[in-house]
């Protein structure tokens, strides 16, 4: 049943409702969305299988005597998955190699285009591909959960040791993939078996799959994929005067955020700023230089680490450690990813993002040359503010505003490099690294640099996070943590600067805002930055540049920006009397600067008409200087 | 004489940018059509629109006088229509017997795909298991030029089939091209080295810019305007 309906409806939704709307687009775009499904099925699974119930499964034959074959012993249930994977094995070969259906998937996978011309059915080709890879994934999961905990995030990051085996079959050869399959397991149980027991690798088993992914990809040659098809989208240069107007609207938004909410969800949204800055670092990475990282967030992590046993008293230059450590690090990844583009650097980010979560962040406290080096210790560790000028920064509010200043420094630096020469060069990394290393540019140093650049940028991000939280876990950084984060951030648009902002705002802002008002959503919450990556199958130049294009003319009008600024101050100060409380600040902030947007546009006039929602206005008739006094009026009464 | 393939009045674009504007060609049964014209002229578009890859604007595709505007290239595929496209005719990591497997889709088996591509062009029996993507530019050329001979089409489609190649190589190409054309196929062919494309044309047609600026009997007349077209100084 699960094997011949569900799995086949399940691949053939994933062809139609996922894959095919990005099908034309680049190779990034669908990496993005079989992320995004990733994270989505994760996310799915914990709500409909409640993870804290532990659940197992019973084994084939569970009662029957165990074989003996010579000295060893095994099961029924492992002699039937041996039979069942060689038969497999066997009969993939088969299939792709020896029918017309098979050829006509490998052919679909070469030249998509040419395979249309000579008659064949390249949509056909993708069902029947993801049908059965479905199919086989159930079979893995069925004959493997057995003997594993059944958890979703487990189960999914069996995907490291599946990948590692595909990469010794450079994903194309099926008798490889199965060598290296067996391979990999070996490597695995010997690891377990006869590893010293020392504590310090005690996370290097659960890390081993990952490190022999990493391994497997810098070893194995593997061809690029094709590129041919890959759309180049323009990388905009942001105007100066766009940039500081933008830059000051974040400081605006941080000031007034700081202060008018309470202590315990300043902790909540403060995230919106500190994470806004982890997700700004796929800008020079992923937008610019076309090099997707999903490590990010674990560089976050060793920013956090580093303010926290360096900045215990919140010394400045602590701060900038926690940029400079994680853009060392990321400057050494980028050394062995430079072998890497595409899906491979992913896996391989993927990877070392899975290595820092099993193994290094779990560490206990160790020493060497005698320096006493601790990460998470095991647990939490504890983060203050830092100290300028001799003020501590010490409460929700002042975090806030610190940070929310950071990222617009970070954001202003990044568009600032966009205007540079440097800039320029990652954009040409980007369009062909071919192209860019005849031309004469050094590729491993702009690699390196922009790798650490954005380690730096995510670890200031993730030193403010830990600040505003005051105690942060591994769990926090991990490489599931992360992908919400990534896919936002591709939803935003990866190749703006207002996407950290972006990312910041959404992923922190509406979500905690829904679970705050109906706890029940908190599920929902948790899928919605999958079904958002999804989503970008319609909008692949992301959402931001469309916000930016509605409100530019607000920043071109200085009497709408002036009125603007008039009208939040208002609502400001009327809440910070007490006069209003938050969610009239904030739906009234909203409709006015919906109200304003339409305003320079000046938009025909619908006279006469009775009544216009207030957050129409402006937008469906004119905007009336009026209409603002009736609007604080109005405000204020609420 | 009836034409087999009619493009009338075709007009399309790549998003903004306006490529053809009121292309009309026609193929009659049998007939070599070369179509000349300088680099950007919009050549491959006018054959991507002829096989259905790329969308008209305006205008029609007619096959044998049945309204084709709007099919997809597999329809156009099944319907007798075979483009060799330019430069990659081949899937470059399917080996040279794959390859052959995938011009079954077209209604013939592998085994009368195979007698003709390997009697045709015996290199290609000696390398059956090799990956087309290591081949020579003359051998790929070969394979993809397989398909148009294997698979019995009304209509071939050939887009600088010359592209590359030493000019033995292409002279024997062209004369497997006018082989085909003798059982009554439809050719249209795009190619910059002119001399080798007249060789074989019943007639041709010079692309200038999207439109048709010349066409006639590939006699001295046109080959002595071609120049002056070559350079843009038509009017
Ligand atoms: N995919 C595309 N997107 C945008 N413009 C395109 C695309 N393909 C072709 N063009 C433009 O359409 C015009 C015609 O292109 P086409 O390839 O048909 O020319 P051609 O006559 O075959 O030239 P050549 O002799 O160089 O092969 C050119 O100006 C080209 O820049
Ligand atoms: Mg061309």
């Amino acid at each position: 049943m699960v094997l011949f309906v569900l799995a086949p409806a399940f691949g053939l939704f994933v062809e139609r409702v996922v894959m095919r709307p990005v099908q034309g687009l680049g190779e990034a775009e669908r990496l993005v969305m079989t992320i995004a499904l990733l994270s989505g099925l994760i996310a799915a699974a914990r709500w409909i299988w409640n993870p804290n119930v532990p659940r197992s499964l019973p084994t084939f034959f569970a009662n029957s005597a165990p074989l003996h074959i010579g000295s060893a012993t095994i099961t029924w249930h492992q002699a039937i998955t041996m039979m069942v994977a060689v038969a497999v094995a066997v009969s993939l070969r088969l299939l792709l190699h020896r029918t017309r259906a098979g050829a006509e998937m490998r052919a679909t996978v070469d030249d998509r285009a040419l395979a249309g011309l000579t008659g064949a059915d390249p949509l056909r080709a993708n069902r029947v591909a993801w049908i059965l890879g479905i199919q086989l994934a159930a079979v893995g999961g069925i004959l493997i959960a057995p003997e594993l905990t059944l958890d979703a995030t487990q189960l999914s990051l069996l995907i490291v040791s599946a990948y590692t085996a595909a990469i010794f079959g450079r994903l194309r050869s099926v008798p490889m993939t199965f060598a290296g399959a067996v391979v990999v397991g070996c490597m695995e149980s010997y690891l377990t078996g006869y590893l010293p027991d020392n504590s310090l690798l005690t996370g290097l088993r659960l890390a081993a799959p990952a490190l022999m992914l990493f391994v497997a990809l810098l070893v194995f040659p593997h061809g690029r994929l094709h590129g041919r098809n890959i759309r180049l989208r323009p990388v905009p240069v942001p105007t100066i005067r766009g940039t500081a107007i933008f830059a000051v609207a974040i400081v605006v938004f941080g000031v007034v955020l700081g202060t008018v909410l309470s202590q315990s969800d300043l902790i909540t949204y403060g995230a919106i700023f500190s994470l806004g800055i982890v997700a700004l670092s796929f800008v020079p990475l992923a937008g610019y230089a076309g090099q997707v990282s999903l490590c990010q967030l674990s560089m976050a992590g060793i920013g956090a680490i580093t303010w926290a046993h360096l900045g215990a008293h919140g010394q400045l230059w602590a701060l900038a450690a926690a940029i400079a450590i994680p853009g060392a690090v990321g400057g050494l990844i980028a050394l062995p990813a430079l072998r890497l583009s595409g899906i491979y650097l992913a896996l391989g980010t993927a990877a070392f993002a899975v290595i820092l979560d099993d193994w290094i962040f779990t560490l206990p406290s160790f020493r060497i040359l005698g320096v006493r080096i601790s990460l998470f210790d095991q647990g939490s560790v504890q983060a203050v503010g830092p100290r300028l000028f001799g003020f501590q920064l010490r409460t929700g509010t002042e975090l806030m505003v610190a940070s929310a200043v950071a990222l617009a420094l970070a954001s202003v630096s990044v568009a600032w490099l966009r205007r540079r020469r440097f800039g320029r060069q990652l954009i040409a990394l980007r369009d062909s690294e071919a192209a860019y290393a005849m031309l004469g540019g050094n590729l491993l140093v702009a690699r390196v640099m922009v790798f650490a650049l954005a380690a730096g940028i995510a670890g200031l991000g993730g030193a403010l996070y830990a600040m505003q939280q005051q105690s942060v876990t591994a769990q926090q950084f991990s490489f599931v943590t992360g992908l919400p984060l990534f896919l936002i951030a591709v939803v935003g648009g990866l190749a703006y600067v207002g996407d950290g902002l972006f990312t910041g705002t959404l992923l922190d802002g509406p979500l905690n805002a829904m679970v705050a008002i109906a706890p029940w959503s908190a599920n929902l919450a948790a899928i919605l930055p999958a079904l958002a990556g999804i989503g970008l199958g319609r909008n692949p130049d992301g959402l931001t540049p469309a916000v930016r294009r509605d409100w530019e003319p607000v920043a071109r009008h200085r009497i709408a920006l002036a009125v603007s600024g008039v009208a939040v101050t208002l609502l400001w100060v009327l809440r910070l009397m007490h006069v209003i409380n938050g969610w009239v600040l904030f739906g009234g902030a909203l409709a006015v600067l919906l109200a304003l947007r339409g305003y320079p546009a000046l938009r025909p006039a619908a006279t006469g008409e009775p009544e216009i929602p207030v957050e129409w206005w402006g937008l469906r008739r004119d905007w009336r200087p009026a209409d603002e006094e009736v609007l604080a009026r109005g405000i204020a009464r609420g | 004489m009836n034409a087999l393939l009619e493009l009338r009045g075709v007009h399309t674009a790549y998003g903004e940018l306006s490529v053809l504007h009121g292309v009309d060609v026609r193929v009659a049964p049998g007939e070599v059509v070369a179509l000349l014209g300088p680099n950007g002229a919009g050549k491959t578009t006018t054959l991507r629109v002829a096989a259905g890859v790329h969308p008209v604007r305006s205008g029609q595709l007619l096959l044998g006088g049945r309204d084709m505007t709007g099919a997809t290239p597999r329809d156009l595929a099944r319907a007798g229509v075979c483009l060799i496209p330019e430069g990659r005719g081949v899937f470059p990591n399917l080996s040279v017997r794959d390859n052959l497997t995938m011009m079954t889709f077209t209604g013939h088996s592998r085994k009368q795909i195979e007698e003709i591509a390997f009697t045709r062009f015996p290199i290609l029996a000696e390398r059956a298991s090799q990956a087309a993507g290591t081949l020579s530019g003359g051998e790929q050329q070969m394979l993809a030029l397989a398909r148009g001979l294997a698979t019995d089409p009304a209509v071939l489609l050939l887009d600088e089939l010359s592209m590359g190649l030493a000019p033995l190589i292409v002279t024997r190409l062209y004369e497997q091209v006018a082989e085909i054309a003798r059982q009554g196929v439809a050719v249209l062919l795009v190619e910059q080295f002119a001399a080798a494309a007249l060789g074989i044309a019943d007639h041709a047609a010079v692309l200038v810019r999207g439109r048709v600026e010349r066409q006639g009997l590939p006699d001295g007349v046109l080959r002595a305007e071609l120049s002056a077209l070559y350079l843009g100084s038509s009017s």
